[in-house]
């Protein structure tokens, strides 16, 4: 059967961007990948914050990520009836490691649902879902 | 801690309902109010402490709860951390008993969940605002699926098995046989769960708590008082609360708030393990269960899927889990908490008939609100009857 492709108009859930988290979506609007560090203390964090959430300074600074990882954690969703998700069923929702250490939640893509394990490397892709939102997922590593 | 002993849950009720499509949830919620001071003998004149929490309320729903049922309490307790809200609130009560800042505490909760049609668990989440939300909610998080990848992660870590989360769910609805008021009562297999279908890879239907409607609520007093009133009191030995999320991306996912919820109240109890007759256990999934277990220190982490295998969590075996019939077989309106305290003080009185634990004298009950796979709360407390 041809994969379905996302419904014309976009129903999932798009993101509400705030003043904190701006950067980060205009960085993955142009296809990269950041976490932040603290200059005080050197912790990385994700999700953008303006304070560290280690020792709460504000000196942050933006560390690239090269979009490598791994699947930490997944499940395969057979069942979710909100609108967008209730059409694109079975997904696989994921905790991707990233190799620098720090775990995201996304959508495994490009791979069947019963291939996915736990351990697998992974890539990032850039999923441009609407004119101004770009989501992080990943699929396996080529 | 310093208050073990002092308090005591001294009343107790749990609504019948399952389906109430002819009553709203503030009249479930005062009908179990009425049901629970007419356990201990009390009135709602004595009543000058209130703590309520619940999905269908707004942010300032214990106000209008207030409204509703004509009271002007001296203390306010609307602490909503999800389901284990209930649990948080006993020791809440506690320590404002204890520190005279009232004298009676009602504990309440009512919800239409099933006659409202919500769809707990698949209906999708958008998150209530939380900065966090944006960077989850597009990538469709459902709650069974938040608590499947930690059971995904649990099997790949340690070899647990379907059949093992399964044996949970059957010793529920083996419990639930024995309630009359339980939802679903008809026996089940391991082979049973296993055929049902896989709602969020690796639970199955049957790994899920049910969906029901419900209320129950608590009084709770200090226990020189709760001594001259109709029932044998609960006394709290200890307690504790605390949170897990994804603490900026580093979290181990396995450990989760029940670990130091559950220190804390060992330690403030003063007793061990080999002391706990009974636990109740929120079970909105047989992983929920296993995780929680071991978090507790009941088992070693990892050890979970032997621990809860061959009988151990049956009423009549060593250590006696969810015997109302839980979450998984009983009743589920949304927020569970309520429930796992008024099991355990009625094994503690010994007012359980066929599905009694013998000798209880020493429950445990945690709490779990939210999901353990991305944020929740955890809420642990430790009764006795002496
Ligand atoms: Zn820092």
């Amino acid at each position: 059967m041809p994969q379905e492709k996302e419904p014309r108009a976009y129903r999932k859930p798009l993101p509400h961007i705030d003043e904190e988290s701006r950067p980060w979506w205009e960085a993955v609007q142009r296809h990269e990948l950041y976490l932040q560090k603290c200059r005080e203390c050197g912790d990385l964090r994700f999700h953008p914050r303006a304070l560290c959430t280690s020792c709460m300074s504000p000196r942050t600074e933006w560390v690239r990520c090269k979009g490598g990882g791994r699947i930490y954690a997944f499940t395969v969703t057979n069942q979710n009836q909100a609108a967008g998700f209730r059409e694109s069923l079975p997904y696989v929702m994921a905790w991707v490691e990233l190799d620098e250490g720090v775990k995201m939640l996304t959508n495994i893509v490009d791979c069947p649902p019963e291939q996915v394990k736990i351990g697998m490397p992974v890539e990032a892709v850039f999923d441009d879902v609407t004119p101004a939102v770009t989501l992080v997922k990943f699929r396996p590593a080529r | 801690m310093s208050l073990s002993r002092k308090i005591a849950v001294a009343g107790v009720y749990e609504h019948p309902t399952r389906f109430a499509p002819d009553k709203s949830m503030y009249q479930i919620m005062a009908e179990s109010v009425r049901g629970a001071l007419d356990d201990c003998g009390l009135t709602i004149k004595d009543v000058d402490g209130l703590l309520t929490a619940g999905m269908g309320m707004g942010p300032m729903g214990i106000v209008g709860f207030c409204d509703y049922l004509n009271l002007t309490p001296n203390y306010l307790d609307g602490t909503n951390i999800g389901g284990s809200s209930f649990v948080a609130h006993t020791a809440h009560a506690a320590a404002a008993i204890h520190a005279g800042l009232c004298n009676v505490a009602v504990v309440v909760y009512g919800s239409t969940a099933a006659s409202s049609r919500f769809a707990i668990g698949t209906g999708g989440e958008r998150g209530g605002g939380d900065p966090c939300d944006q960077y989850e909610f597009p990538f469709g998080p459902t709650t069974v699926g938040a608590y499947a990848m930690i059971a995904q992660r649990h099997m790949h870590d340690y070899g647990t098995t379907p059949e093992q989360l399964a044996e949970i769910a059957v010793t529920m609805r083996l419990h639930a046989s024995m309630n009359p008021v339980a939802k679903y009562r008809d026996p089940i297999t391991v082979a049973d769960v296993l055929a049902s279908r896989v709602i969020s890879s690796p639970l199955h239907l049957l790994d899920c708590c049910i969906i029901s409607d419900g209320g129950g609520a608590l009084v709770i007093t200090s226990a020189e008082r709760a001594r001259d009133l109709k029932k044998q009191p609960a006394y709290l030995l200890g307690a504790g609360e605390t949170v897990r999320h994804a603490a900026r991306g580093q979290r181990d996912f396995l450990e989760i708030a029940a670990a130091q919820s559950g220190r804390l109240a060992f330690e403030r109890a003063g007793v061990a393990h080999k002391d706990i007759d009974m636990a109740m256990i929120y079970d909105s999934f047989t992983i929920t269960v296993l995780s929680t277990l071991e978090n507790l220190g009941f088992c070693k982490r990892g050890e979970g899927g032997a621990f809860v295998s061959g009988g151990r969590l049956r009423f009549d075996g060593a250590l006696p889990i969810n015997t109302d019939g839980g979450g998984l077989s009983s009743n589920h309106p949304g927020m569970r908490g309520m429930f796992l305290v008024i099991e355990a003080v009625k094994q503690l009185r010994g007012e359980c008939g066929p599905r009694q634990v013998k000798d209880c004298k020493t429950a445990l009950v945690h709490g779990t609100g939210g999901a353990l796979g991305t944020r929740h709360s955890g809420a642990t407390l430790i009764l006795a009857n002496q």
